[in-house]
């Protein structure tokens, strides 16, 4: 009985003590492994929270909703913009489309320092970095988590504006997507960096995103046409990596690739983003 | 586990340089429970910072769990725990998803890590908080999940930066416990800064003083006190003077302060003299400082043994009282 007891005991104890107790990823997998396990975190908190989903995907409609009727109403007769005189609804929104995609996608990948402010107060952005994962991972996945919704919005936007005289060019569309994506991992860090360089001071992580991101916005064309504008708002434009982007999206929704426009589009996001990731990833290890 | 040589860590702020360690030397042998004391400020918190591969030493190398810390901080945090004077866990999550979390940073198996969470929420008090979310905990509650994050890899090597500061007494008590068998369970080595000199005191087997970014002091808390303080005696004596009562002291004792006592404070008669003598080791000493005043022919009406703390430790080797700063 005794006997028994002696030789099962050690057993377990081994088994609760002993086991390959540390794992550790390596090799490029690691990095993608990473961002997966950052993503999964932060994507459960929209999944878990279903009525923010859910407003969060209304949202960008009602703007739609009440923002282009009023844009093919003023400019309908005597529209500045790419196609000249008199435009109809679809027309319009071939348009505008592509740059409310832009704009939500830029909105909610510039909030992305937003929660890390939150997770910097309390602790909890601390206690990630303790872990092994990869810094980039950190910053790439959390990025990644704004512009998913982006995804679902986007689609939705197109699919609901159909009936309106909206052509949905679907490949080239989700090619669009996809290089929102590159460029908003790169705004993403970037907001990502500011909140760590406004750490415990919420109000300049606002400030500057919000006297940032208008700016940026008016000076990409997104919303209404530059060509009406002076001169030095069109040279100023073409300093702004929004307004590639916005191009790029305007001519890959509707349907084309063989377009410079789609290139410099290109270029804009993969610039972005390394120049985002690499400063967000220097600011990362910088501060704690 | 922990081996560092001249860890050193200036910052610059605004043009003005600094220097919040200067060059630690420390080692930490396996199963050791060290603590680091010292008073806000001090460097404790840098120091850890560094040791956990979190902050990169401005000069100095450090080796934890087998690795450098600079040349593979990946390899360092694999191999132990942390957890920082703030909450781990996100205050928007629930309790399990964030463990399932963390066991994913850590790169495990989902099999693994789901069994590992619900282990430590059983073991940890945590069972039947599964699903609520982290702001809605207690804050013992909550320093329970910090825990938990923390040993979601099963460390080695556990690092505990002001683990109980802002508990309650009970919550702080109850912590210990599961920080103890927690230790116990998975043999770990444990590192804690504290500004608590009764928790350093009492939980920690050996404590490093470090006050301006330097260590200045490291043993055991009974060596420390010993070496570094004296207990003291105070003693109300009736049928003498000043001068006779100095007289009565035996040789071999520390300061005698002798003043008038005030039968207010409740203990002894109501006239007499108090007074304070300084010893090593107070409690053997006092028969005998009773016994050489009654052959003065004082009478000892009442005696007291206070035993050298932490404190006094600190006051001797700084000249400033670690209770006062952590008051302030």
């Amino acid at each position: 009985m005794s006997e028994q007891t002696r030789t099962t005991a050690p057993a377990v104890a081994s088994t609760t003590h002993e086991a390959p107790r540390i794992v550790t990823r390596t090799g490029p997998g690691k990095f993608f492994a990473d961002t997966g396990a950052v993503f999964t975190r932060e994507i459960l908190l929209v999944l878990r929270d279903p009525f923010t989903l859910i407003f969060s995907l209304l949202q960008p409609l009602i703007f739609l909703g009440l923002f282009g009727p009023l844009l093919t109403g003023t400019f309908g007769g005597g529209f500045g913009g790419p196609g000249g005189e008199g435009l109809t609804t679809g027309e319009t929104l071939q348009w505008f489309v592509p740059g409310v995609i832009v704009m939500i996608s830029l909105f909610g990948t510039s909030m992305t320092g937003s929660n890390l402010l939150y997770e910097i107060m309390t602790g909890s952005y601390e206690r990630v970095l303790a872990t092994p994962l990869d810094r980039s991972a950190i910053l790439v996945g959390r990025a990644l988590k704004e512009f998913a919704p982006l995804l679902v919005q986007g689609l939705l936007i197109a699919v609901v504006c159909i009936p309106f005289g909206f052509t949905f060019h679907v490949v080239p569309a989700l090619v669009g997507l996809v290089l929102l994506g590159i460029f908003g991992i790169g705004v993403g860090a970037f907001s990502h960096a500011l909140a760590l360089a406004a750490k415990n001071r919420e109000w300049l992580f606002w400030g500057v995103q919000q006297s940032l991101l208008f700016p940026l916005l008016i000076l990409s064309g997104m919303m209404l046409p530059l060509e009406a504008g002076p001169s030095w708002m069109q040279t100023a434009a073409k300093f702004n990596p929004l307004t590639y982007m916005v191009d790029a999206e305007r001519v890959l929704f509707a349907g084309t690739f063989d377009d410079p426009a789609v290139l410099w589009g290109v270029v804009a996001a993969a610039a972005t983003c390394a120049v985002g990731v690499a400063v967000g990833i220097r600011s990362t290890r910088r501060t704690v | 586990m922990i081996r560092a040589r001249g860890l050193t860590k200036t910052f610059s702020r605004r043009k003005e340089v600094v220097e919040a360690v200067k060059g630690i030397d420390v080692d930490v042998a396996e199963g050791e429970l060290v603590a680091f004391l010292g008073p806000n400020g001090a460097g404790k918190s840098t120091t850890l910072r560094m040791l956990t591969s979190l902050l990169e030493p401005t000069a100095g190398e450090a080796q934890v769990a087998g690795y450098d810390v600079v040349a593979h901080p990946a390899q360092v945090r694999a191999r132990l725990g942390f957890i920082g004077q703030g909450n781990g866990g996100g205050f928007s999550y629930k309790v399990v998803d964030e463990l399932h979390n963390q066991g994913r940073f850590y790169g495990l198996a989902p099999a693994v890590y789901r069994e590992r969470a619900a282990d430590l929420m059983a073991a940890l008090e945590l069972s039947g908080l599964e699903k609520r979310a982290v702001q809605s905990l207690s804050g013992g509650q909550r320093r329970r999940l910090d825990v938990a994050l923390g040993l979601m890899n099963h460390p080695p090597l556990l690092f505990l930066d002001e683990p109980t500061t802002g508990l309650d007494p009970h919550s702080r008590a109850n912590l210990w416990e599961h920080i103890t068998a927690m230790r116990e369970r998975y043999g770990m080595t444990v590192v804690l800064t504290t500004h608590y000199l009764d928790e350093a005191d009492s939980m920690a087997e050996r404590v490093v003083v470090i006050d301006h970014g330097e260590i200045i002091a490291d043993a055991a808390p009974g060596v420390l006190k010993h070496e570094h303080a004296d207990d003291a005696l105070t003693l109300v004596v009736s049928g003498g003077d000043e001068p006779a009562v100095r007289a009565a002291v035996p040789d071999g004792f520390g300061e005698v302060v002798v003043f008038p006592h005030d039968p207010s404070t409740g203990s002894g008669g109501p006239d007499g003299l108090r007074v304070r003598v300084a010893t090593a080791r107070g409690a053997d000493a006092l028969p005998g400082v009773i016994e050489a005043f009654r052959l003065a022919g004082l009478t000892t009406t009442s005696a007291s043994v206070r035993q050298a703390s932490l404190d006094d430790v600190f006051l001797n080797l700084t000249g400033r009282s670690l209770r006062e700063e952590a008051a302030a």
